[in-house]
């Protein structure tokens, strides 16, 4: 085991605590700097892909992992967020311009989504989400004059300090610095009194409420940032897409979202990313499986949600924690070599009451 | 306990249907029972396998395990069943009622019967018996309803059954006027809506809400532009949640801490 001596009161909130981390977490940022070099175009692309999810699942961690809101409905972001970006673009912003812009008014849905939401919690919340998911979606598909409907909208060419944006590297470049700079701020916010806060909600309303937490300001500040952050990855996804249309913005979408969440590990940044690479691995993965399986059932249309459904239930029953859970237990397993116990990880289970009777 | 399926085991209940009256050639009254037996033991099951994992562990952890069994029903039964729409012949269909000016089919005239008759029974069952009392005991307090004596485990189970087995009617009475096809389940989450609106655990108060959100629906396809029929459940759904959080007819009132 590790001991640190610490000097120095700022030491508590260091993001990198020892020399270990800063090693390994060095070794990885020069790994995924150099990887346009020894990748191929598909894999830099599914790479890139990843990392739009996981600037996604940044925003929707923050919210579910870490303010205990639920949202069903965060495909609704991405795809305010996606359908912003390449209107202003078409209309002549700057690509860096309209990234904002695009953030911006995501982060202002969410705010009133999140300010509606107040009122309810747990089950309602989700259901209330999952609500306005389906009306974005339906208000995408009917506003034909603003997006073109199920006809589709091109999404234009970006450039970036005078250099257009077409090859897979430099959309990869802009996709990883997003990543670090979101990541960041999301780590910095966390350990900040708003993250504080934030976690005080997702553990007790009541008692969050009551050390002075003002809950409509904090909850509505997780919805906006978490839809700002999303929105963000709306942007960086409609490049990937190259053509919106409302049905690429489903509830399987905003499922998917969420599934990376709970596979990578509710309540941890790490978690977000483990969960991304299964997310946008998960496809190849089963395209490998289909070759093995008998036709009948590789070629089924509803495959691939059933794998995903089956999958969430298999992790919930198994691995609540997710990824990240199952990783701090084999670490503390080696850690605590003889002595480590299953029980150290057991969860407080909490019998439910009805929701009404807070 | 949440069940984001439901609309789901509905379609499996009207795919067994589907079997059993149109491929065996049952009479539709034996099917119907069988059917619903079928569903009512499958859900048992369902909750004494799968879901009783997760009881005491966050209510999150059951809307996702619930959102994920709707996805495996529906790759299942597409499996098994095939996409296309089926249905099955009823001894009622093709003709219609007549009372005075007004013509009813006997499709929908069967649905409005079925509904009230289930509604009354669950209605009765709810109010009158020692299970139906101690299911809703479970459902306001899990821990207290244990403690005076109450066999949780088993009772949450038959929830699940009877909740299965009322879906499976659902399912048989929709399938002559919408098709029997793996994705009809979405219906689901507007009777979700429809829960909401009239307060989880009231009966009537899902009648009523259902009915809200069907003649709104009708409304709107008739007056509005079109695009309106499909977001205005959904909007009424946010609105109602807005107004009245906990529903038309709230089971319970908010306690003060």
């Amino acid at each position: 085991m590790r001991f640190l001596f610490k000097t120095h009161y700022n030491q508590d909130i260091d993001h990198l605590k020892h020399g270990g981390d800063r090693f390994w977490y060095g070794l990885l940022l020069v790994l995924v700097a150099a990887a346009p070099a020894a990748l191929g175009t598909f894999y830099l692309g599914e790479l890139n892909l990843v990392m739009i999810y996981a600037i996604a699942g940044v925003g929707l961690m923050l919210l579910v992992g870490y303010t205990g809101q639920v949202s069903l409905g965060h495909a609704a972001f991405l795809a305010i967020g996606a359908y912003t970006h390449s209107l202003l673009l078409g209309a002549g912003l700057p690509f860096l311009l309209s990234i904002v812009a695009a953030v911006l008014v995501s982060a202002l849905v969410g705010a009133g989504v999140g300010w509606i939401a107040l009122r309810m919690t747990g089950i309602y919340l989700a259901i209330a989400t999952l609500a306005f998911a389906m009306l974005t979606e339906q208000t995408i598909s009917r506003a034909e004059w603003l997006t073109g409907g199920f006809r589709g909208l091109a999404v234009p060419q970006a450039s970036l300090f005078g250099m257009p944006l077409t090859q897979g590297w430099q959309h990869y470049y802009v996709t990883l610095t997003l990543l670090v700079l979101t990541l960041l701020a999301a780590l910095n916010i966390l350990r900040s009194s708003t993250g504080r806060a934030m976690v005080a909600i997702r553990d007790s309303e009541i008692s969050a409420e009551s050390v002075g937490i003002n809950l409509a300001v904090y909850k509505t500040f997780a919805f906006a940032l978490s839809a700002g952050i999303t929105g963000l990855a709306g942007a960086l996804f409609a490049h990937r897409l190259g053509y919106l249309s409302p049905d690429a913005f489903t509830f399987l979408i905003s499922l998917q979202l969420l599934l990376m969440v709970v596979v990578g590990g509710v309540g941890s940044m790490r978690g977000v990313i483990y969960g991304a690479l299964f997310i946008g691995f998960l496809p190849q993965l089963l395209a490998i499986a289909r070759d093995t399986l008998p036709p009948r059932i590789a070629q089924a249309p509803g495959l691939e949600p059933g794998i995903f459904g089956l999958i969430l239930v298999l992790v919930i029953l198994f691995e609540p924690q997710g990824i990240f859970g199952r990783w701090l237990k084999i670490k503390s397993y080696f850690q605590l070599f003889p002595l480590y116990r299953r029980a150290t990880h057991r969860r407080q289970k909490t019998y439910l009451r009805t929701e009404r009777l807070r | 306990m949440v069940n984001f399926a439901q609309g789901d085991l509905m379609m499996l209940g009207a795919f067994v249907a589907v079997t059993l009256i149109g491929g065996v050639g049952l009479p539709w009254v034996l099917g119907l029972f069988l059917s619903v037996l079928a569903l009512a033991v499958f859900g048992y099951l369902l909750d004494a396998f799968v879901l009783r994992r997760v009881l005491g562990e966050p209510q999150f952890a059951i809307v996702m395990l619930t959102i994920g069994l709707g996805f495996i029903f529906r790759a299942v039964a597409g499996l098994v069943w095939g996409y296309d729409p089926q249905s099955f012949p009823t001894p009622y269909t093709g003709k219609s009622l007549r009372v005075g000016e007004i013509v009813v089919s006997y499709e929908n005239f069967a649905i409005l019967l079925g509904t009230l008759v289930l509604c009354v029974v669950l209605f009765l069952f709810f109010r009158h018996t020692r299970l139906g009392i101690a299911m809703q005991a479970t459902s306001q307090n899990q821990l207290a309803a244990y403690y005076v004596g109450i066999p949780v485990k088993r009772v949450f189970s038959l929830v699940w059954a009877i909740s299965a087995g009322v879906a499976a009617v659902a399912g048989i009475l929709l399938a002559p006027v919408s098709l029997v096809q793996p994705g009809m389940g979405f219906i689901g989450i507007k009777a979700f809506a429809a829960a909401v609106i009239g307060g989880f655990g009231s009966i009537p108060g899902a009648l009523l809400g259902g009915w809200i959100i069907g003649i709104a629906e009708q409304f709107a396809g008739v007056y509005l532009p079109a695009g309106f029929q499909e977001m205005s459940a959904y909007g009424i759904l946010i609105v109602a949640l807005i107004l009245r959080p906990q529903g038309l007819f709230a089971q319970i009132q908010r306690k003060k801490v």
